[in-house]
């Protein structure tokens, strides 16, 4: 009897969680990993609660350069033009060289977002993914 | 006046003559600001006795520096400057060329680390053989100056998976000059691939291309005998019944065979003294593609059995069963089988003798 008591309470309490909305974890934000192979973000469409920051892990498996950069729009635009080489690490932008495994926080707000890499050539490949927020 | 520019050869009881008409070697040509110039690309590949001979030609523009990316079905034993007409002759045999407007360019005349297997320097390209999978040989590349187009990751792969030899050729423009080499001027290079399983690598001619993007080669190959190949091409006829804006992909415009001033003229040439003065048997291969649709090499089988290969040409081998049993046969086959099964139990469920 007293193992089902403590069942239902771990039950309940995981359902709490699940429902619970979007807040600062004590532990650290979520972790999304993302794989970047074949100059493709696998997966492409990740899901955010409004106001959750996300650690997002890059992981580069292809043997060419790439970006992660979180935005809207005119976010992508400003860097489908730019001319940085590489990017220093900010918040949702960083360079991910081949091979390797970067990570990057980002907060969203309420709206969705853009991720997308503007290393030449590779935004028109098709290499964007967008964040739902909601 | 228009110049003929020569291309690359490939060789295999094939010899496969592969020209590459005008300008470009095979393979991914990258510019140091990661831009591709496609032009047409002439090719010649030859098998005869277990040898592939690969024969295509690099010509550069200018003072840029330029690099390209062969993957190559075997490891080949010598990597030499090809013949000077080699590739224009094959064109002049099988094009029409109009009166007057030919002149002949000889002046042209997993990741572990990517394995160095041969070196050498052809007039002023520097030419490296590489054993490695797709992750090694586009770190090597990378390392080394070479500018990877996004798809080059999975195009690696589509050839890593088949064979783990690439040939990386890079122009030194400083060399160049010292040569007195001016833009435009093409280097024939001629790989030596012994090889049981010949194919032409056609994918990689689409290297950084936009899907929409024409891509136009011509292929020709030289062997003991009628080849069988894969993808079949089309013929002449078919190809210019379509549609202005389809392109046709595979055009076979030539399959004769190749006549005996044809073989002198090829065997006068430097280095094509291996190949037989009489019986052998001319393909010309139209490339003519969109980018996006070239997702395939060409396999050659010039044994007789009439049996290329659908891995050697890169296909799903269940998709282009050799057999003609395609997937939706095997499909009919298993459904009745299972109807078979069904039946039988059923008929024992119910007390009757099954079948």
């Amino acid at each position: 009897m007293h193992t089902h008591r403590v069942v239902a309470a771990v039950l309940l309490l995981a359902a709490g969680a699940a429902c619970a909305p979007a807040r600062a974890d004590p532990a650290g934000p979520r972790t999304v990993e993302i794989v970047l192979h074949h100059s493709r973000f696998e997966p492409s469409t990740v899901q955010a609660n409004p106001d959750e920051t996300l650690e997002f892990v890059i992981v580069n498996t292809d043997p060419i350069d790439h970006e992660f950069i979180v935005g809207d729009d005119s976010v992508q635009d400003l860097h489908e033009r730019g001319t940085e080489a590489h990017h220093d690490p900010r918040p949702g932008e960083v360079t991910v060289l081949a091979g390797e495994t970067v990570t990057t926080t980002f907060t969203f707000g309420e709206q969705d977002l853009l991720f997308g890499c503007h290393v030449p050539g590779h935004y028109a490949y098709g290499m964007r993914g967008v964040v739902l927020v909601g | 006046m228009r110049r003929l520019r020569l291309l690359v050869p490939i060789t295999g009881a094939l010899l496969v003559l592969l020209v590459a008409s005008p300008v470009f070697a095979c393979g991914g040509l990258i510019a140091p600001n990661g831009a591709v110039q496609l032009v047409r690309t002439t090719t010649l590949a030859a098998y005869h006795e277990g040898i592939e001979h690969y024969v295509t030609s690099f010509e550069f523009a200018g003072d840029g520096e330029f690099g390209s990316i062969v993957p190559l079905p075997g490891v080949p034993t010598k990597v030499i400057r090809g013949g000077d007409w080699t590739l224009q002759r094959l064109a002049l045999e099988t094009q029409p060329q109009p009166e007057g407007e030919l002149l002949f360019a000889v002046d042209a005349a997993g990741a572990a680390e990517a394995r160095v297997i041969l070196e050498t320097k052809i007039d002023a390209l520097d030419v490296v053989v590489l054993e490695g999978g797709a992750i090694s040989v586009g770190n090597w590349a990378r390392e080394h100056g070479f500018l990877l187009p996004p798809d080059a990751p999975e195009v690696l792969e589509f050839y890593a998976k088949r064979s783990p030899i690439f040939m990386a050729v890079r122009y030194d423009g400083a060399r160049a000059a010292d040569q007195g080499l001016a833009a435009g001027d093409g280097t024939p290079v001629h790989v030596v691939i012994p090889t049981t399983n010949p194919w032409v690598p056609l994918r990689i001619l689409a290297l950084g291309a936009p899907a929409e993007a024409p891509v136009e080669a011509d292929v020709y190959l030289l062997t003991d005998g009628e080849p069988a190949t894969l993808p079949v091409a089309i013929g002449p006829d078919e190809a210019s019944a379509l549609a202005q804006e389809i392109r046709p992909g595979l055009v076979l415009e030539r399959s004769e065979p190749a006549s005996t001033t044809l073989l002198a003229d090829l065997r006068s040439d430097k280095g094509m003294s291996w190949l037989p003065g009489e019986e052998v048997w001319l393909t010309y291969l139209r490339v003519d593609a969109r980018a996006g649709d070239l997702t395939y090499d060409l396999a050659i089988d010039a044994s007789g059995a009439g049996q290329p290969a659908p891995i050697a040409a890169g296909l799903d081998p269940i998709a282009t069963d050799a057999n003609g049993l395609g997937p939706a046969l095997w499909v009919a086959l298993a459904l009745i089988a299972a109807f078979v099964l069904v039946g039988g139990l059923e008929r024992r469920r119910s007390g009757r003798p099954a079948f």
